[in-house]
Formats: structure tokens, C-alpha cells, sequence
């Protein structure tokens, strides 16, 4: 790799990132974590690929790499297996982590389309498989019972907590 | 004593895990363990977390009302689900404030949250209520004759706290002794406690089959007769997932994934229709022929 590539510019910084961080639910314990990389070793994502390394990323976000954390695919690697949770001799909390940064980059629009077809699913059938008469003609061909769908209840709290991260935004950019 | 439990399947089990719900209810019918489904439950929230925590808290929030107003625990079968329900039930039972607020967004729709029942995974029951004693005295027939390797997958154990320290999630027991009370024997592999990679399906599935790859050459290296597990999502990445993998690193497996209630149910002498095996995608032909030589009997 050229220098280009690896010199980061420490003016571009954001030191206020790990408070905002702290900040947010599972964030918490950010601070604490001392890059002994024992999330890293243990990790079965990054076992098999370079894209994902957690030590790495709670590093760039300690710095204050808001930017490139926030927009990077990396956060959405975490397969939430806690793991590293376990194991995490500073309690860091890792997934839990992951999962606040996840929050953040949602509300500046930066979700990955998966997410939010997900989202769409649950505001249209309560759940993320559909069970309408033809799923409940299977089931009854095993004697199981039916299932009613519970969309209005879930789209009452998906409209209370994220009327516009959650699904709704594509709709109105386009 | 009669156990009485709200079955809470969320999203998958129900439409494709069919074989995992009919076998839990054959196997919970005959340990008369009542299980009462109740209408409105949803989503349990685990997909809506990582957009917006509090989302995902008030879905989760939300079904532990449901089984409340009913008086009742609830009983779970994906593991994703158990992790959910049970951390939202401990974070809103231990902090005031949150439960203060989640209470004020569900009143809108004529729901209560106190705090007052469980969340159990439908294994963890077996293992701690009805006990593996109990277990074997209900075994009719051995099964003796299979090797299976077992997969605990990742959130029916970890994050630990959340389960009173009921197993180790380093060195876990509980489903061991689960299937040994069946009298099957479990065979050991490498690198077991590896997580099924179903997290990131959606994301980065070449990551996350490889992940599914890496599990199925370490239990076909153990020559094990089948795969035993415990949650829809892990069966869905080794069983439903098995041929793309297959075909993506031109391979063969053919290898048998069971949910547990299925062998336990076949060891209390219910036939291969009760426990749903034609719904099982790789056919265990083994069992399946072991199985049919048992109804002559």
C-alpha cells in the first residue's frame, strides 16, 4: 500500500465520536477497551475475511474516525454471535457495541438495503416471513394452528421509534 | 405437576422450521407440558435492534406483555428470539426509567409491561424442568445405533449473563446431555462452538456461507450420522443452505441436520410423520430406515 493510502490525517478527527458513542445504548464500555485484540482472535467472521476485525474498528472510532466508521460496510459484519462478548477481558461489550454505531449510521442515512427490506417486511406482516391462507393451509396440512399476522401493532411502533430511518426513507427520495 | 407455557415461534419457525414446531409439541404433549399459543404475537424484535434499539426493545416488549395478560412464562424454540425477549425482559424489570417509558408507548395500544413472567428456551426447559432423568424414563426406543454432532448455536447461550450461568457457553453440557438421555451418542469436532454465520446472511452471504462451509467439513470429518440443533436460523444455514454451498465449492455433504425434538420424539416412539422428517430437506436415511423396521415391532 502506498503512504497515501495508509497515512491517516489526525485533523480530520472527530474527538467528540467516542462520547457520542458512550452515549448511545450498548455503547457504553467503549472507553474501556485497551486493543488486547482478544475480539479479533476469537472472532469466526473475521476468521474468514479481512473485511471485518473489531479491535480495528473500536480503535478508528476511539480516534475519531467518525466518517469512516459510520459510512464503512464493516460495523454490518458483526454476525451478533457474542463471542467476543464473552471472552472481552475489559467487558467492552462488543455486539452490543456494534450495534450502537449501527443506530448512529442509521439516522444519518447510511443503511445497508438488507436492513431496510427487512423493515419492510415487518411493517407488512408484523414478521419477517408472510402468513397468510396459504401459509395456514400448510400448517393445517400438519395440524398445526393458524397464525394471525400482527402488522398494526408493529407498524404503530416502528412509526413511535423510527417513522423515518426505518423503511420509509427510500420512498421519499425517490 | 402440569407445566403450562405460552409457545412463542416468531418469525421463521412457523412457515420454515415446521418440523422443529410439530416435534416440540408431540414431545411437550407427552411430558404433559401445556402449551398455549396466543394470538398476537409478533415479531420478537432481534431484526429491528440494530436499525433502532428502541424498536426493538418495544416489539420485544410488547410480546412479553401478550403472555403477561395471560399469567403465562414463555416457552421459545428459535434461539435469536430467546436472546431478544430475555434481554429486553431484564433490562426493562431492572431499570425504572426505561420500563416508565416503554409503558407510556405501549398504552397506546392497551398493553402493560410489569415484569412478571420468564422467557425459557424450549431445550433449557427440558434440561432444567423436566430434568434428563425424566427424559430417559420416556425413551421407548434407543437410539443407540447414531453418532450425532451437535450444534448449541450461539444466542441460546451467550451473552451468558442473560441465562443465570445455566451452562457454560465455552463448554457447554446441557444439549449433550439431551441427547445422550435419546441414547444416541454425541461425536466431538472441530472448532464447535462456531456460529452458523446466519447474522450476516442477508449482508455478506459469501462471508456467511463460508462460515456454514467451514461447520459442515468439521462434522463430515467427525463422520457423524446427522447434525442436532436447537434453533430455525442455524438449520436454515446448514440444511436449507447445504446444496448453494454444495455447489459453490463443489462439494458433497449430504449430511442430515435434525432439531432435537425430532430425535427425542422418535426415542418416545413417535413415528417419522409425528416429528415432521418430510419436511426434513437432506433426508436422514438412516434414521428414516431405523425408524420404519421400529413400527413392525
Amino acid at each position: 500500500m502506498s503512504d497515501e493510502e495508509t497515512i491517516i490525517d489526525a485533523s480530520t478527527f472527530d474527538p467528540h465520536f467516542r462520547d457520542e458513542i458512550a452515549a448511545e445504548p450498548g455503547g457504553e464500555h467503549i472507553r474501556r477497551c485497551f486493543s488486547c485484540s482478544t475480539c479479533t482472535a476469537g472472532c469466526p467472521v473475521a476468521g474468514v475475511t479481512d473485511k471485518y476485525n473489531p479491535r480495528r474498528i473500536i480503535h478508528m472510532a476511539l480516534l475519531g474516525m467518525r466518517e469512516q466508521v459510520l459510512t464503512s460496510d464493516f460495523v454490518w459484519l458483526c454476525s451478533v454471535c457474542y463471542t467476543c462478548y464473552e471472552r472481552c477481558p475489559q467487558d467492552v461489550r462488543i455486539p452490543e457495541l456494534m450495534n450502537a454505531i449501527r443506530n448512529i449510521a442509521v439516522r444519518e442515512g447510511h443503511i445497508p438495503s438488507t436492513f431496510t427490506v427487512q423493515m419492510e417486511k415487518l411493517r407488512e406482516h408484523g414478521r419477517l416471513y408472510e402468513i397468510d391462507d396459504y401459509e395456514n393451509e400448510r400448517r393445517a396440512e400438519y395440524n398445526l394452528p393458524p397464525i394471525h399476522e400482527e402488522k398494526t401493532a408493529v407498524q404503530q411502533i416502528l412509526n413511535k421509534t423510527c417513522p423515518e430511518t426505518c423503511a420509509e426513507k427510500e420512498e421519499e427520495e425517490a | 405437576m402440569t407445566i403450562e407455557y405460552a409457545l412463542y415461534l416468531g418469525c421463521t419457525v412457523p412457515v420454515r422450521g415446521m418440523n422443529y414446531e410439530m416435534s416440540a409439541r408431540k414431545v411437550a404433549e407427552r411430558l404433559k407440558i401445556e402449551l398455549v399459543d396466543v394470538d398476537g404475537f409478533s415479531c420478537c424484535g432481534f431484526p429491528a435492534k440494530p436499525l433502532d434499539w428502541q424498536a426493538g426493545l418495544l416489539m420485544a416488549a410488547r410480546n412479553l406483555a401478550l403472555a403477561e395478560a395471560q399469567g403465562l412464562d414463555i416457552l421459545t424454540l428459535c434461539s435469536a428470539c430467546t436472546g431478544t425477549l430475555t434481554e429486553a425482559n431484564q433490562r426493562l424489570k431492572e431499570d425504572a426509567e426505561l420500563r416508565a417509558w416503554a409503558n407510556e408507548q405501549l398504552a397506546d395500544m392497551s398493553h402493560v409491561y410489569k415484569g412478571t413472567v420468564r422467557v425459557r428456551h424450549f431445550a433449557r426447559m427440558l434440561y432444567e424442568e423436566v430434568g434428563v432423568e425424566r427424559l430417559r424414563e420416556t425413551v421407548t426406543v434407543s437410539l443407540a445405533d447414531f453418532k450425532f454432532a451437535l450444534h448449541y448455536g450461539c444466542h441460546y447461550l451467550k451473552p451468558s449473563h442473560l441465562y443465570d450461568g445455566f451452562d457454560d457457553p465455552e463448554n457447554p453440557q446441557s444439549l449433550d446431555r439431551l441427547v445422550e438421555a435419546t441414547g444416541a451418542h454425541v461425536v466431538r469436532y472441530e472448532d464447535e462452538s462456531q456460529c452458523c454465520g446466519g447474522g450476516i446472511l442477508g449482508f455478506d452471504e459469501k462471508t456467511a456461507l463460508l462460515l456454514t462451509k467451514q461447520k459442515l467439513d468439521h462434522v463430515t470429518a467427525a463422520q457423524a450420522d446427522a447434525m442436532v440443533l436447537i434453533c430455525p436460523f442455524c438449520s436454515i444455514m446448514y440444511e436449507a443452505n447445504q446444496r448453494r454451498v454444495e455447489k459453490l465449492y463443489e462439494t458433497e455433504y449430504k449430511l442430515p441436520v435434525l432439531y432435537y425434538p425430532q430425535i427425542l420424539g422418535l426415542a418416545m416412539g413417535f413415528s417419522l410423520e409425528d416429528v415432521g422428517i418430510k419436511l426434513n430437506r437432506v433426508k436422514p436415511r438412516k434414521l428414516i430406515k431405523f425408524a420404519s423396521r421400529q413400527v413392525g415391532k
